[in-house]
């Protein structure tokens, strides 16, 4: 989330004191080592994110806000303590915005489900982008079934650019929510969002943020933004699977009515009616992933040790040498090429299969995504089923990327 | 022969790249649609049957070189065969492309069907099973009516 200019001053960022953070990296594949190339779909975890895993489990484990006595209160206050480390780390202004899930997929549904139920009706539009993942389409699409909304989709140019004039034109007075990602996952595209916050705002509209990719390429601060809802995974942040958040403002959540019903959410219980808790808790029934929490508090103490600012730069300068390497290889066409991109690069080889290759570079070691990346109407829009995508994360180095650019080359000469 | 080599042979590549019997043939009377969800490739598989034989078999799709090898090779192979021999033949292949190499001995005795011995190679890739699957099971829900398709989730 920042230009190439800042990396310059970035030559501090010691890569490969982060790479040992990663007990992982260490490991070889089919006797070769391990290039991990996939990131954006979830991203390895540092030691410190482990041992919390760890200490969690091994010293402090109960359920939380029953137990009277030391573990719950003990892990209560680390569950408690993760969630205005994110309030923090996202810069909300309390933290009874801040609602764990398991997912961003479940922070948006819960968006669609709950939002939807209080404030939105039959003839209402929404706006989606083309650049969205699955998950960002079909919760509104549920809902579409349930209540009758209408949805509109924001395109995006040959390159990936999302288009704000073309967007500026779908709005209107019927506009209730804008719903976009805030960094593609299959291209990599930053969305202009302080404008498309501005633009739906000043038409009435809500507007949504998915930010699990741009949570881990970049600091966000929500209030800065103005954002209403912003969803992201702790997975993709270097924290545990299994934990999610999602940030609203205070005075929606309130409006909501509860996602799921069970324990943790209520305030009083009988046959006949429930009083529910007030927010965050109201969103939060069942046991939660309560070491997931003391994960995600550890991941969010380890990328801001280094800086958000510090990771974008390293990641920018990884997208300015990848982008380089690929376009040396003839035959190769990068997907996705917006003026604003994070750390992913998207491609295709001429008359190879995603797939095939995806095959071929795991033997030699290489970890990437092939497929749709869960976007399949953007694939559509490139009239495509599918691409190699090589997403980089703080471990990244550029010799991950030779391995690729080499590797490339074992690709054509298996093909050629 | 490295694993990769094994998957990759010059007859799989040959007919990846150029696949045979490509395209919907004349008078067809039976076919179906199948989807690989996870990599959201497609073959629709057409057959001419006459008096319990195939008279003739086609495909069409997109798919990577281990997906169109097989319905390639597939279509090739059917070719004349009664229905009887292309349930056989079904379930032979399934074996090929799974079950280990003890499990086969003996199995394969019709030298046409030594052809497609190329694609077991892809036992040594969980992953990539459903690619060479796709085009049989197709086939398959062709034979018995087309209906739904075919999804190898």
């Amino acid at each position: 989330m920042q230009s190439v200019a800042a990396v310059a001053e970035n030559t501090a960022f010691d890569v490969a004191r982060r790479r040992a953070d990663f007990p992982i990296l260490g490991k070889r594949v089919y006797d070769k080592p391990l290039v991990f190339l996939d990131s954006a779909a979830s991203a390895q975890k540092p030691q410190s994110v482990i041992d919390a895993v760890n200490h969690c489990y091994t010293r402090e484990y109960a359920n939380i806000h029953r137990g009277v006595y030391w573990l719950s209160v003990r892990a209560t206050e680390a569950y408690e303590g993760a969630r205005v480390k994110v309030q923090r780390f996202l810069n909300a202004a309390s933290e009874r915005e801040i609602v764990f899930t398991k997912s961003t997929t479940e922070a948006i549904n819960l968006v669609a489900t709950s939002h939807g139920a209080a404030a939105l009706n039959a003839g209402d539009e929404i706006i989606l982008s083309q650049l969205e993942h699955h998950a960002n389409i079909v919760p509104w699409q549920l809902l579409r079934q349930r209540i009758g909304i209408d949805i509109k989709v924001a395109p995006i140019d040959a390159q990936g650019n999302f288009l704000l004039e073309e967007f500026e034109k779908l709005l209107s007075p019927r506009t209730r929510l804008v719903a976009v990602t805030h960094t593609s996952n299959a291209l990599g595209t930053i969305t202009p969002v302080d404008e498309i916050i501005r633009m739906a705002h000043a038409e009435g509209a809500l507007v949504l943020l998915d930010g699990a990719q741009s949570v881990v390429h970049g600091p966000v601060d929500v209030q800065a933004l103005d954002v209403d809802f912003f969803a992201f995974s702790g997975h993709k942040l270097y924290g545990p699977s299994g934990i999610g958040v999602l940030y609203g403002k205070a005075d929606l959540l309130s409006a909501m009515p509860p996602y799921q019903g069970g324990g943790d959410m209520i305030r009083r219980v009988t046959f006949e009616k429930t009083e529910f808790a007030d927010i965050p808790s109201r969103f939060e029934a069942g046991t939660p992933h309560i070491a997931g929490a003391y994960g995600l508090s550890a991941a969010i103490d380890y990328v801001s040790a280094i800086g958000m600012d510090a990771i974008a730069a390293h990641e920018s300068e990884l997208l300015e040498y990848a982008t380089q390497r690929l376009q040396e290889i003839n035959s190769l066409r990068l997907i996705g090429t917006a003026d604003d991109k994070a750390g992913i690069v998207s491609f295709e080889l001429d008359g190879v299969h995603a797939h095939d290759i995806g095959t071929i570079l795991d033997r030699e070691g290489i970890a990437v995504r092939v497929g749709h990346h869960c976007a399949q109407p953007l694939m559509d829009h490139f009239g495509i089923t599918g691409t190699v995508r090589a997403s980089f994360g703080l471990y990244t180095d550029k010799s991950d990327i030779d391995a690729l650019v080499q590797a490339l080359g074992a690709v054509r000469e298996i093909f050629d | 022969m490295s694993a990769l080599r094994e998957l990759y042979q010059e007859v799989i590549l040959d007919h990846g790249k150029s696949p045979r019997n490509f395209g919907k043939p004349e008078h067809v009377n039976c076919e179906s649609s199948g989807h690989n969800p996870l990599c959201g490739d497609t073959v629709t598989i057409y057959l001419r049957l006459n008096d319990g034989i195939v008279e003739e078999a086609g495909f069409e799709g997109r798919g990577c070189a281990i997906s169109i090898a097989s319905a390639s090779m597939m279509t090739d192979i059917l070719q004349g065969k009664s229905l009887d021999e292309v349930r056989v033949m079904f379930e032979r292949f399934h074996h090929l492309v799974t079950e280990d190499e003890a499990a086969c001995e003996g199995g394969f005795d019709g030298e046409e069907f030594e052809k497609l011995m190329v694609l077991s190679g892809v036992r040594e890739f969980p992953m990539r099973v459903k690619c060479a699957t796709l085009a049989w099971h197709t086939m398959k829900s062709a034979l018995q009516g087309g209906g739904e398709g075919v999804s190898t989730e």
